[in-house]
């Protein structure tokens, strides 16, 4: 290589480019910074060799390390699934009563059940099932088909009114559209509708509720479902009608318009699409929301 | 890579031969000197030894101690156990919501090293520090494998033989050895001593056990087998903070030029009997001797960390050549001030000059902080309460109009033993509370048991019937009790919480 131009006040070679006068130094790069630069190179072909990289005719080359993110992924996943299968099968095994005595496992169970409620459940029965019009409020102490550890599971389990066709264990009833179907008259009607606001205590027409008590024990037969005093029956899942929480609306509109045409609620069954345990765990955390029954 | 270095050695073929090169910029970089101190004995370095062994023993024994909490407890008297979030010290135990004590000892450190400079000057530096510490046990293998300075000296300077190789290798091996158990033990204080030990060596202590040993151990390795003074001097900001911690009344190593001077050797002396030499015959003793490889002589400077050999060393050469000691010794530049112009004598320099009010005012808010942070331990709240209120939903109506508000509800049980604890509600009249999981009625007060050491999460529904409620959002408090076996109340907490009501 031919000798170089150096500059006159640092003693530094140039690289021979210049403009206006002004000349480029060739300073050279720092050595900490050189040999990092190679250090990286180094470190980039160990990298090649530890990982799966260099592409061949049919396949890559492997990596002398055998493994690959994803791998261990699958690792973590089976040992995350290998801790928790002895909870797993605990709940699996335990009665919904002991599972409730077992502090461990209950919090287990409530932690799962939250988990696959937030998956499964929010969609119609909302956060932390608060409910919303049309879907039960799973917070309050009002079931339709009944707030035991027991009733809960069944119906997570069977569903509600879900395809009763070939699933003969969901739980099934339809009230009659009196309206619609011509049962009642508009003023029956009317006056039954007074009559359920008298029942859940709010204000009402005294005399036409009068009327209504006749439709409602005699005429139509409500009490059939929903008992004498509307205490409602569990079995049916006919709601409880003395009570301020109503499924759909609580107004007399509502009322009225549910007894003429009355909508169902429709929940599917869970068995099949959830295993055992998911079940379990959301029957759990159903119960602890703060609405269960009994024991 | 050997194109790197050809590269490199060009650059430095050329950039030297050049004949009429101009001036060159002034080097930033220092290339180290290697200091090889000479062996010293005398009063400092027995206090030195004395301090060392001491230090290291607790540093190394600590973590066997045993301390008996009781059944399910740690037995080990220090430990951070970091899994379960507690730190363990003899008979304290904190819990990470404590670590305000931890804040504490350290401003108490922070003080502390504020109090001894003022007074004492780098004493931290020339006897505490575990760089020092290290160093000096480093040093010792060094010299009972390669000999002395001048042993040293000489086998750094002979060829590769056996020899030389092995005595490097013994002494790069023993200090592996201690680097290696000095970074092992400090694993032994995050897990029970004995278990650790057995995982450690059977292969099954976590990764970040052997990483932890590696890293520390390395570094244990290299700062006290080759960096030593390079540490003080470059890495370790405390030089440059002690510059506004002295004053002058500071103990530092003080050559005493005002007798030393004119400095002469015996040959000096003889040739020029003209010129009334001082005590300091040259010998250069105080230079060999010192760790950092400074000449005391040039006056306190940086790298100086008042380790206080050279004291030692001159000591015995006033005392062999027939002077009084202490031509190099403890003083401050006040009293260094005083001897010079006479008004003062060497013997009369004290312990008096450490009551000053700068070091009373350091030792009484240290005090004042150490008296409140036991005055606090001692009384501290071995329980705790903390309520998380539902958000979603914020109440909910319940079939007979009642308005139910969730809660969840930790009580946390900080004392070893399980206790009974009487949970409360306190304001909110007419309000009642049920507790999933325990099956009794809705009442105003439950008693549950909360194991020791440990925190229970409660899920806890307070129901308020519709004629009571008063207001939309009432506040109202949980309050937990200790109880006693005896039923006597120990301690108690409270918690605020708010009651959600729909607007009427």
């Amino acid at each position: 290589m031919a000798e170089r131009e150096r500059d006159e006040v640092t003693g530094t070679e140039t690289t021979g480019h210049e403009w206006d006068g002004i000349k480029e130094l060739d300073t050279p790069l720092p050595r900490w910074w050189l040999w990092t630069f190679y250090a990286t190179i180094i470190w980039g072909i160990g990298y090649t060799l530890a990982y799966p990289s260099w592409p061949g005719l049919n396949t890559n080359f492997k990596g002398f390390l055998g493994t690959t993110n994803r791998m261990e992924l699958h690792r973590e996943l089976k040992a995350v699934q290998q801790a928790r299968a002895e909870k797993l099968a605990g709940l699996e095994k335990a009665s919904l009563q002991d599972i409730m005595k077992n502090d461990d496992l209950r919090t287990f169970a409530t932690r799962m059940g939250e988990a696959a409620f937030k998956v499964n459940c929010v969609q119609c029965h909302q956060a932390a099932g608060r409910g919303a019009y049309g879907y039960p409020n799973l917070q309050d102490d009002d079931w339709l088909w009944g707030g035991t550890l027991e009733a809960i599971h069944y119906t997570i389990t069977h569903g509600v009114r879900y395809n009763p066709e070939t699933n003969e264990e969901t739980r099934q009833s339809e009230m009659p559209a009196f309206g619609r179907d011509q049962i009642l008259e508009p003023a029956q009607i009317e006056a039954v509708t007074e009559y359920v606001l008298k029942l859940s205590g709010q204000e009402h027409d005294a005399r036409k509720a009068e009327a209504g008590a006749k439709v409602y024990m005699e005429d139509a037969g409500c009490n059939g479902c929903h008992g004498d005093k509307g205490e409602g029956n569990q079995e049916l899942g006919a709601p409880r009608l003395n009570d301020q929480i109503w499924l759909f609306s609580g107004t007399r509109e509502g009322i009225m318009k549910q007894v003429s045409e009355p909508q169902h609620g429709v929940m599917p069954a869970w068995k099949g699409k959830l295993d055992k345990a998911t079940i379990k765990a959301l029957t759990i955390y159903v119960y602890s929301l703060g609405g269960g029954v009994g024991s | 890579m050997a194109e790197v270095v050809n590269t490199l050695k060009r650059e430095a073929a050329r950039t030297g031969d050049s004949a009429d090169k101009p001036q060159k910029p002034e080097k930033l970089y220092q290339a180290r000197k290697k200091i090889f101190p000479k062996a010293v004995s005398g009063h400092f370095r027995r206090l030195k030894w004395t301090l060392a062994t001491i230090f290291m023993g607790i540093y190394f024994i600590l973590p066997w101690i045993r301390w008996d909490r009781g059944p399910g407890a740690p037995d080990q008297a220090v430990l951070v156990d970091l899994q379960h979030r507690r730190f363990y010290f003899f008979f304290i135990e904190i819990w990470p919501q404590e670590f305000y004590y931890v804040a504490g000892l350290l401003i108490l450190a922070g003080i502390g090293l504020f109090i001894a400079t003022s007074m004492v000057g780098r004493a931290w530096c020339g006897y505490a520090c575990w760089q020092t510490v290290w160093t000096d046990l480093f040093m010792l293998v060094e010299r009972r494998i390669e000999g002395d300075r001048n042993a040293q000296l000489k086998l750094e300077k002979q060829p590769w033989n056996a020899e030389k190789i092995f005595k490097r290798g013994l002494k790069h091996f023993v200090w592996i050895l201690i680097s290696f158990w000095t970074a092992f033990t400090f694993i032994l204080y995050f897990g029970n001593a004995p278990d650790v030990t057995y995982w450690f060596f059977t292969g099954q202590a976590p990764f970040v056990a052997y990483s932890t040993v590696a890293i520390m151990g390395f570094i244990t390795y290299l700062f006290a087998g080759h960096m030593r003074e390079q540490v003080c001097i470059y890495m370790c900001p405390w030089p440059r903070i002690q510059g506004a911690m002295v004053d002058e009344d500071t103990l530092i190593v003080t050559y005493h030029d005002w007798r030393g001077e004119p400095r002469g050797s015996k040959r000096d002396r003889k040739k020029h009997p003209e010129v009334a030499f001082g005590d300091c015959i040259d010998c250069g003793w105080c230079v060999q001797v010192c760790p950092t490889g400074i000449d005391i002589r040039d006056g306190q400077q940086l790298a100086c960390i008042t380790c206080a050999l050279c004291i030692d060393a001159c000591n015995q050469v006033m005392e062999k050549i027939g002077r009084p000691q202490g031509l190099i010794s403890y003083s401050s530049v006040r009293a260094y001030e005083k001897l010079t112009t006479g008004q003062m004598e060497q013997k009369e320099f004290g312990w008096r000059s450490f009551i000053r009010p700068r070091t009373l005012v350091y030792l009484a808010v240290w005090t004042l902080i150490a008296a409140g942070i036991l005055v606090h331990l001692a009384t501290r709240d071995r329980l705790q309460v903390n309520v998380i209120h539902d958000r979603s939903p914020l109440f909910v109506r319940l079939s007979t109009g009642e308005i139910r508000n969730a809660y969840t509800v930790r009580l946390l049980n900080m004392q070893l033993e399980p206790r009974d604890f009487r949970l409360s509600i306190v304001g909110l009249e007419g309000a009642k509370m049920r507790i999933l999981g325990i099956d009794k009625p809705p009442a105003r007060t439950f008693v549950i048991k909360v194991p020791g050491n440990k925190a229970k999460s409660l899920r806890v529904f307070v129901t308020m019937p519709k004629d009571k409620i008063r207001e939309p959002r009432e506040a109202f408090y949980f309050r937990i009790e200790a109880l006693a076996p005896d039923g006597k109340v120990e301690e108690s907490a409270e918690k605020k919480a708010i009651f959600e009501a729909p607007e009427k």
